[in-house]
């Protein structure tokens, strides 16, 4: 008979039985039994102690965006749990796998409205894959691995596990297992052999077909996959803000990414195209635009491992389900070599008009403030397109996803569907634990940067090496421009005052540098790339600056602004 | 002993004052889910229903023929192309098995209604148990003071005796189970899905066995 531990130690064997080895976290009341176990694990476990529960979890995000591992935070009850609820949120909209392992009062207690007592698996039950609360020490082990083996297959996502604290304390014996059955559970759905053929005679037949490449082809490790799939049919193919790394940003084939503020020519020819593609990608409405109008024209192709997501937002005539690593190979093979060249080459027309009037003045602007679109050009361009891009959420992010280049997978970092303000600066922490071999490139603007600025001292106590390219304007950039645009320019507290960075920065003692003038930037770029650790690069960029080309809120996908003056309301 | 206890026929009584009616979109539709028999399930299924502020006109949850696996009866008013997603949202919990929607042709639907009056009404006026012999309801229990009636029928039928003993403004109490319901399909849609899981968890481990 094995010796009898407590389910605080259960936890830890478990989770080392899961390959974690890092684990971002916040002690309290709640969860200390956890923490002591833990004091004796910290040579397994590598613990980053974070300044507020939100980022635990963004980190864990983060964490598991790069490596493709489920990312693990650890918290107490109540406050401890609550803070983390954004970051659950975060992760269920943008299909991310992690654990979070909140602490909870004594079953005996529950119910009394006992001091931080909080009924956090009702609160996350809609926000979660998965939620449970462990009530005691002989069901740890069980709820561990089923935690992991949910989050991480499938579509993944967040996992709460609510640790009783009686159950932390309790003994029992510790039996090593995995979960990779759960009979109510279907994380792949069957494929039916009719889709593939279906498929492939549409794509055959097809004269103007559009690819659109989502996250999916991520999650599902089918990068190789993807791209035999479009070089064997001369498929274009156009990006969602998640799918930006699932391409190269060079790739012949590659239309540049979809959606508001996406490339003219994929949106323009979305309504042009006979066939549209989709694989791993969910229709946002940030990629559709309006829906009653979107891409009548065409027939459709839905990819995707999540049954409900088929017909949800646009009807498809073929549906494959199951996991495209498998899915677009079977297509591939029944594929004839083409490549619609002409089709093709009919984006680039679009491709030069957006070069002249909107990237150009942005990444070679002649004179004025910098803009932010040379200074993220000029940071992907000295890191060799090779560094992992975490963003914050705003303009920063929609002009990182414009003018960041990627030739990695596994290189997009960004809180897509809650859009999380105060994402960036821990989901960045988590990355570079994720992929500690990476670069990886911060961009935030001064709102988000204050929103988790507390992290700052995570990134001191681990010398954590974030380069923080913090793009500031003095705005709520992104919201500033919607009131310009649609609320007559009325600029509703949307100016910011800001503290002096530099001096936040020396604080923590993270070195930092103001660029202003562009004849500086290379400079000071290569400074922090080259600089050991962590750095804060600020830039003080036009403060009024607009993302285009821009798809209105509200209208058809091909009509898009390039610039603000095109708008006459 | 507070008002709440004693409050009158009309307030006690009153049912389905607001329902929703039937448009050309929005239809009633019976949904039956089956999950592993779990604490907090039938809170992950009633979110499904939350999230788009979607009213449930009845719901009934009990065990199935099935051991350690709950059947749910769930009624409400939407259209096709919500139903069609929130079915395959449900069956994506963990915990659910399966989901399926279902029209009024589709099933076979029973609702259970009891009825409590009072029984001074009910010697004074004859014409109530008139109403109740020809609805076909059953009186299961008679006291001084009040006497209970059971009825089972489609929800219509049970609905139209609460209305007519309203009429007669004598009833104390009225309960409607709710709909349970059976479908018309000669297929058992769980039985294969159970079926199938087991000769996949069976393939899943053959290898371990070499």
């Amino acid at each position: 008979m094995t010796q009898k531990i407590t389910g605080a130690e259960i936890l830890m064997k478990a989770l080392l039985d899961e390959g974690v080895k890092t684990l971002f976290g916040y002690p309290g009341g709640a969860i200390m039994p956890v923490y002591d176990a833990l004091y004796d694990y910290r040579d397994r476990l590598n613990h980053i102690l974070v300044r507020h529960e939100q980022a635990a979890a963004h980190a864990a995000e983060g964490f598991a965006r790069v490596s493709g591992q489920t990312g693990v935070c650890l918290v107490t009850s109540g406050p401890g749990a609550t803070n983390t609820i954004t970051g659950i949120a975060d992760a269920m909209m943008d299909s991310t796998p992690i654990v979070v392992i909140t602490g909870q009062v004594g079953t005996q207690m529950l119910g009394s409205d006992a001091f931080q007592e909080c009924d956090v698996v009702d609160i996350t039950q809609p926000i979660t894959k998965w939620a449970y609360q462990i009530r005691s020490a002989k069901d740890v082990a069980w709820a561990v691995h089923r935690a992991f083996y949910i989050a991480g297959s499938g579509r993944p996502g967040p996992v709460v596990l609510d640790f009783a604290k009686n159950a932390q304390l309790e003994l029992a014996e510790y039996v090593p297992g995995t979960i990779d059955f759960i009979r109510s559970y279907v994380p792949v759905p069957a494929t039916a052999k009719s889709s593939i053929i279906q498929a492939a005679d549409l794509i055959n037949a097809a004269k103007r077909p559009l690819v659109l490449v989502g996250q999916g082809v991520e999650l599902g490790n089918a990068v190789e996959e993807l791209k035999s799939f479009l070089e064997k049919a001369g498929l274009p193919a156009g990006c969602t803000l998640h799918g930006l790394s699932a391409l190269p940003s060079d790739h012949p084939l590659n239309v540049g990414m979809l959606g508001m503020h996406g490339s003219l020519g994929s949106n323009k020819k979305t309504q042009e195209c006979d066939l549209l593609i989709a694989v791993g990608m969910r229709f946002d409405d940030r990629i559709t635009g309006k829906l009653e109008t979107y891409a009548r024209q065409a027939k459709k192709i839905h990819f995707d491992i999540d049954p409900s997501e088929i017909n949800k937002n646009v009807e498809v005539d073929v549906a494959v389900l199951g996991d495209c690593k498998k899915t677009l190979p079977a297509v591939t093979e029944l594929l004839k070599a083409t490549d619609h060249a002409e089709w093709r080459d009919s984006f680039r027309e679009w491709d030069a008009l957006e070069k002249e009037r909107v990237i150009e003045p942005q990444i070679h602007p002649a004179e004025g403030p910098l803009r932010m679109g040379e200074v993220i050009r000029r940071v992907s361009e000295l890191s060799q397109h090779k560094a992992v891009m975490v963003t914050d959420v705003g303009q920063n992010q929609m002009m990182a996803a414009r003018y960041f280049r990627f030739s990695q997978k596994r290189s997009v970092v960004t809180s897509g569907g809650m859009g999380t303000m105060g994402y960036g600066l821990p989901a960045a922490i988590g990355a570079t634990f994720g992929a500690p071999e990476r670069t990886v490139c911060l961009f935030l603007g001064d709102g988000g940067l204050q929103m988790t600025i507390e992290e700052l001292g995570t990134i001191m106590e681990q010398q954590a090496p974030v380069k923080i390219v913090l793009l500031n304007n003095n705005y709520l950039g992104n919201v500033r421009q919607w009131q310009q645009l649609f609320f007559r320019h009325r600029y509703s507290f949307t100016p910011m005052m800001n503290p002096d960075y530099e001096k936040i920065a020396e604080a923590y003692d993270i070195p930092a540098r103001t660029v202003t003038d562009r004849a500086e930037l290379d400079n000071a770029i290569t400074e922090m790339l080259q600089t050991q650790g962590p750095f804060l690069l600020q830039a003080a960029v036009m403060e009024e600056d607009n993302v285009m080309p821009m798809c209105c809120p509200g209208h058809d996908v091909d009509d898009m602004i390039l610039t603000s003056e095109e708008l006459s309301h | 002993m507070t008002g709440k206890n004693s409050p009158s026929p009309h307030t006690s009584a009153s049912a389905p004052a607001d329902k929703p009616q039937e448009t050309n979109d929005t239809k009633l539709y019976t949904i039956i889910v089956f999950s592993e028999n779990l604490a907090g399930v039938l809170n992950s299924v009633t979110n499904v229903f939350t999230r788009r502020q979607l009213n449930i006109e009845s719901l009934n949850v009990s065990a199935s023929a099935y051991e350690h696996i709950h059947r749910y009866t769930i009624t409400t008013y939407t259209d096709e192309r919500t139903i069609r997603t929130l079915v395959k949202q449900l069956e994506k919990k963990i915990d659910v098995l399966h989901a399926q929607y279902f029209t009024n042709d589709e099933i076979f639907i029973m609702d259970q209604a009891l009825y409590k009056i009072a029984t001074a009404k009910l010697v004074e006026n004859r014409e109530i148990s008139k109403a109740i012999r020809l609805h076909d309801g059953k009186i299961v229990e008679v006291n001084n003071t009040y006497a209970i009636v059971s009825k089972e029928g489609l929800p219509e039928e049970t609905l139209a005796l609460y209305e007519k003993l309203k009429g007669f403004d004598c009833l104390l109490q009225y309960v409607s189970s709710g709909v349970v319901a059976v479908t018309k399909s000669v297929r058992e849609p769980l039985a294969e899905f159970l079926y199938l899981r087991e000769e996949e968890k069976r393939a899943m481990e053959q290898p371990l066995d070499l």
